[in-house]
């Protein structure tokens, strides 16, 4: 009755929100379905041998029995039922004890070939007698069909076959049972004997391909009649725990954030980033071209988060933990007490050890295990040779997303190769990073130097600035690098900069004191001058005074002279006044 | 599994065999319900047995409504389906038997066998 329903199309909007959900309890997968397969509808798992059809629909059984009290029957047409116990046992599923205590019920049905001849009209009552039988005699709300395509190897007339099959999932949607059909992916449809033509509510599609000898699973609702769902491929495992679909955490984007600033062990990086560094919960990308130092800038945030107190996980894809420790150790880095202290945890695995979901799921349980504050992934683009670039940027976005949602503050390190600045891949994945780091190389002079610059830093000031970026056995040195009309000058060029505005300097001074000295000099002979003048002056006054004194001396000495002389002649002393005022006259008379 | 629902009938047969004579076929027919195609196996298949048979052969019918589980033990998937039970190989034959040329065939086989012995 209700699969008519959604047929007319013009009620199906209103549909959307009512349509009842069966939880499948298999991690992932309701999130990406919006809560479970259609209830009470058969759903339709398609895929090439050995993806994991026969596992997802036995996982489905056995969590509705044990998690929602939901008994299920398992109609096997491929396996036998001490086959399947034993299949689904390494799974970590007790299926023999839910059959023992008939929470699920496990009918195996098989058709010898050999054995059967058709004469004349038949119909497959049989085995709707037999599911009948097994879905009442359990109560099951669920039921899985695997798969119902090998009746095709098995009955001769497929005419009579779809319509029975037909006739099935109409009985199963009558019955109410959520019925889980797997069939095996065919060459031009999704299933070899077009059996989404009957079950066309749902249809989940597993793959599992090989890309550069790396095998990865995948699944994708290719349909999900009157209900949203996420369209994307999603990579999935078959873990020990059954299967888990990525992403494990939600698609939205919609975590919390802080405003808390965390440093990055570089005190002038911190400067270059409004002085206070990163925020906590932040995702930075820290790129860089072979030997600029980006694990030594990791490994310094790594410790400045451990000798906070934080734990921090180290990822590492090139080298192994000693190694790293030993390196660090060789530029002031003392790694192995935090690691001794429990605070650092390194985490290495070649990249191409298996593919890119199985790292994320061992990246997951890593996480979880040991709850860190910071994450650091070094480096991602190794990581990300293992998939293809999609694949990659899609479990980047994973992972950030499910750092983010537990403000855990990520590094990221990305290998650039030479010239090239902005791959492609980095193009793609900054959109996902808050921050990002440059490292860059500079060449010339013969010599190599490193530079640092912020590229982007989300919510923050940071400095527009280039800086030398200086590695010694005392750490990370970060300096002002040499900016003028030639350019950015770092190393020894900036040296020799340095040196040249220091001797322009010194030629500066050195000229100012000739200068000063000169006019010393002159100051001084002017100084000497002006005294001869003076002495000049002093000794014609002298001489002055002394005429002066010479006449006085001489006047008397005449004047005396007269009197006398007048004392002598018996001159009046009239005489001799007048001749004492006017000597010379008197004299020359 | 498979052993179990293979022996529980053997050993019934062997039961029977016990004590009925050898070469007597055994022939089981699974139906669902009284259908038209049910009443046609049935009729088709007295017919052929009394033709050919005479009084050797046993013939149950069993309607899987009222006994499912025996579809499962018999591993029933179509109706009709007649089940050779003995003697050996077991054959079975969907369809209502409209058409019996195999059956035929296969009984013919089994009494030119029996008839040789």
């Amino acid at each position: 009755m209700k699969h008519r329903k959604p047929k007319d199309g013009s009620t199906s909007p209103r549909r959307n929100h009512s349509l009842p959900k069966c939880p499948t309890g298999i991690q992932g997968l309701d999130e990406i379905t919006c809560g479970g397969l259609p209830q009470g509808r058969p759903t339709l798992v398609c895929g090439g041998a050995g993806c994991g059809k026969t596992l997802l629909a036995a996982e489905f059984l056995v969590r509705g029995a044990t998690q929602f009290d939901e008994p299920g029957v398992f109609m096997a047409f491929e396996e036998t039922e001490a086959e399947l116990k034993a299949n689904v046992e390494s799974l970590g599923f007790n299926l023999a004890g839910l059959v023992r205590s008939r929470q699920v019920v496990v009918d195996y049905v098989h058709i010898e070939r050999s054995e059967v001849q058709e004469s004349g009209e038949y119909d497959l009552e049989g085995l709707f007698v037999r599911l009948n039988h097994a879905i009442d005699s359990i109560g099951a709300k669920r039921v899985v069909l695997d798969s119902l395509e090998a009746l095709f190897a098995s009955l001769p007339n497929e005419a009579i076959l779809r319509a029975e099959l037909r006739r099935l999932f109409r009985w199963l949607k009558d019955k109410g049972v959520t019925a889980v059909i797997t069939a095996e992916r065919g060459r031009e449809q999704l299933t070899r004997h077009g059996l989404e033509e009957y079950v066309s509510d749902c249809v989940i599609l597993l793959d599992h391909r090989v890309t550069d000898q790396i095998a990865t699973r995948n699944l994708r609702v290719v349909k999900y009649r009157g209900a949203l769902h996420g369209t994307n491929e999603f990579p999935f495992l078959i873990g020990a725990e059954g299967l888990s679909v990525l992403p494990i955490t939600s698609l939205g984007l919609n975590h919390t954030v802080s405003s808390e600033r965390i440093a990055t062990g570089i005190p002038r990086l911190d400067a270059m980033l409004g002085g206070r560094g990163f925020f906590r919960g932040s995702s930075i990308l820290l790129t860089g071209t072979p030997g600029t130092g980006k694990t030594i800038v990791a490994a310094n945030f790594a410790q400045a988060a451990a000798r906070r107190g934080e734990r921090v996980l180290f990822f590492s894809f090139e080298e192994s933990p000693n190694q790293i420790v030993r390196n660090m150790h060789s530029i002031g880095l003392r790694l192995e007490p935090l690691v001794k202290g429990g605070l650092l945890r390194f985490h290495s695995a070649r990249p191409s050890l298996y593919g890119l979901e199985m790292h994320l799921a061992t990246m997951f349980k890593e996480i979880v295990a040991f709850q860190p504050r910071v994450v650091i992934m070094d480096p991602i683009t190794s990581l990300m040779d293992a998939g293809t670039a999609s694949e990659s940027k899609g479990m980047v976005t994973r992972l950030i997303d499910y750092l983010k949602a537990g403000q855990v503050t990520s590094l990221f390190t990305s290998l650039t190769q030479g010239g090239h600045v902005l791959q492609q891949s980095e193009a793609a994945m900054s959109s996902l990073m808050d921050a990002w780091v440059l490292l860059q190389d500079f060449e010339g002079n013969g010599e190599r130097n490193r530079v640092l610059y912020v590229l982007k830093a989300r919510g923050m000031a940071h400095s527009n600035q280039i800086r030398e970026f200086l590695i010694s056995d005392r750490g990370i040195d970060v300096v002002d690098a040499y900016i003028g009309v030639s350019g950015v000058l770092t190393g020894s060029a900036r040296v020799a900069q340095g040196a040249l505005e220091k001797a322009a300097v010194l030629a500066n001074q050195q000229e100012a004191a000739t200068l000063k000295r000169e006019v010393e000099r002159k100051r001084s002979a002017l100084e000497r001058q002006i005294s001869a003048l003076r002495s000049d002056y002093e000794s014609e006054a002298l001489e002055l005074r002394r005429i002066a004194e010479q006449v006085g001396t001489r006047t008397s000495v005449l004047g005396t002279e007269r009197t006398a002389s007048g004392i002598l002649r018996q001159a009046d002393i009239k005489v001799a006044t007048i001749v004492q005022g006017k000597p010379r006259p008197g004299r020359k008379s | 599994m498979k052993t179990t629902k293979t022996s529980r009938p053997t050993r019934a047969l062997e039961k029977s065999l016990a004590t009925r004579l050898t070469g007597r076929y055994v022939l089981r027919l699974f139906v669902a319900g009284a259908t038209d195609r049910s009443c046609q196996a049935v009729q088709n298949v007295r017919q052929l047995c009394d033709a050919k048979l005479k009084n050797k052969y046993r013939l149950e019918v069993i309607d899987i409504y009222q006994q499912p589980e025996l579809a499962r033990d018999n591993q029933i998937v179509a109706t009709p389906t007649l089940v050779k039970a003995w003697p050996r190989p077991v054959r079975r034959f969907i369809g209502n038997l409209a058409n019996t040329a195999g059956l035929l065939v296969e009984l013919d086989v089994g009494l030119r066998g029996s008839a040789r012995l």
